[in-house]
C-alpha cells in the first residue's frame, strides 16, 4: 500500500515538475536543440536542477542494502555499450528532436495536448510492443558497439 | 521574461528531481519514463505492473490537474499528425533499443555517474540537434 501511495506521489511529482519547467512545451525543447536558431537554454537548467537531488538520493543508496520499503536497490550500471544503446539513443533523439516531445512530457501532457499528443503516445506504444520482437529478429543488436584495439 | 523561464526550469528540474529520489529511495527503482511505460505494455515489468500503472497515473492525473485549476499552457506541439506518428515510433523503438530516455539515461544515469547514462545522452542530444537542424534549417519541414 505504501509503495503505491509513494509511486503517485513520485509520478505526481515528475509530471509537475516537468509542467513547471515548461518542458512540456515541445517549442522550448526544440530551441534548446537549434543550436543554429534562438537557443533557449531552459532544458539545461532543468537538467541541473534535477540531478542534484538525484546525485544526493544515488549516495544515500549506495549506503543501504534496501529501499526504505524493502526490496534491492537498482544493480549497478555495468559499463557495457552495445549497438542498441547507440541506435536506440540516435532513433529516439532524431524523434524527440522532430517533433519535441520525450516519453515524460508525452505521457504529462497527455491529456491537454490535443489529437497530436495522442497520436504520439498511439505510435510510442505501438512501437514499444513491437520492439522485444525486432530485437529478437536483430540478435546483432546485442553485439557490444565497438571493440578497443588490445 | 527569459531568466524567470530558467528559474523555473531549475526549479521545476529540482521537483523532478525529487521525485526521482523518492521513487529510489522508498521503492528502490530508477524513475525512467520509458522504462516504466514500456515494462507496463510489453511485460517486462508485468511483477512491478501495480506501482508502475500509479505512478503513470500520477504523472498523467496531476499536471492535468494543475492545468485544469490554475489554467492552460501552451505545449506548441505541431499539427503535421503524419511527422507526430513517425516521431513517436522514433521514440517508442529508440528508448526500448537504448533502455532508456531523458529521465532514465538522462537524469537518473548521469546523476550516477554510469557511462551508458552519459553515452546514451550525448548520442540522443548530438541526434535531436542534428534531426532539428536538418529538418527546420535545411529542409524546412518544422
Amino acid at each position: 500500500m505504501m509503495r503505491l501511495l509513494f509511486a503517485v506521489i513520485s509520478g505526481g511529482l515528475f509530471g509537475a515538475g516537468l509542467l513547471v519547467s515548461g518542458m512540456v512545451d515541445t517549442a522550448r525543447v526544440q530551441g534548446w536543440l537549434d543550436i543554429f536558431g534562438a537557443w533557449d537554454p531552459t532544458l539545461a537548467f532543468v537538467m541541473g536542477g534535477a540531478i542534484i537531488p538525484m546525485a544526493i538520493a544515488w549516495r544515500i543508496a549506495a549506503r543501504r542494502s534496501t529501499a526504505v520499503l524493502g526490496g534491492a536497490m537498482p544493480p549497478p550500471s555495468v559499463p557495457e555499450f552495445d549497438r542498441g544503446l547507440i541506435l536506440g539513443s540516435v532513433m529516439f533523439g532524431a524523434g524527440w528532436g522532430l517533433v519535441g516531445l520525450c516519453p515524460g512530457p508525452a505521457l504529462a501532457s497527455a491529456l491537454f495536448n490535443g489529437t497530436g499528443g495522442l497520436v504520439f503516445l498511439a505510435a510510442m506504444i505501438g512501437a514499444m510492443v513491437a520492439t522485444p520482437a525486432l530485437s529478437r529478429a536483430l540478435p546483432s543488436l546485442k553485439e557490444p558497439a565497438w571493440t578497443f584495439a588490445r | 521574461m527569459l531568466a524567470t523561464e530558467w528559474i523555473m526550469g531549475l526549479i521545476g528540474g529540482l521537483m523532478i528531481g525529487a521525485a526521482g529520489a523518492v521513487f529510489l529511495l522508498m521503492n528502490g527503482r530508477v524513475m525512467g519514463a520509458s522504462g516504466i511505460i514500456g515494462g507496463l505494455v510489453d511485460g517486462s515489468g508485468a511483477q512491478r505492473w501495480r506501482e508502475s500503472i500509479r505512478f503513470v497515473a500520477g504523472l498523467v492525473l496531476v499536471p492535468a490537474l494543475l492545468v485544469w485549476t490554475l489554467g492552460p499552457v501552451d505545449t506548441r506541439l505541431t499539427d503535421n499528425l503524419p511527422l507526430i506518428a513517425v516521431a513517436g515510433v522514433l521514440v517508442g523503438i529508440g528508448t526500448r533499443l537504448a533502455n532508456g530516455c531523458t529521465s532514465g539515461h538522462g537524469v537518473c544515469g548521469i546523476s550516477r555517474m554510469s557511462w551508458r547514462g552519459i553515452v546514451a545522452t550525448v548520442v540522443y542530444i548530438m541526434a535531436g540537434g542534428l534531426a532539428v537542424v536538418v529538418a527546420r534549417h535545411w529542409l524546412g519541414a518544422i
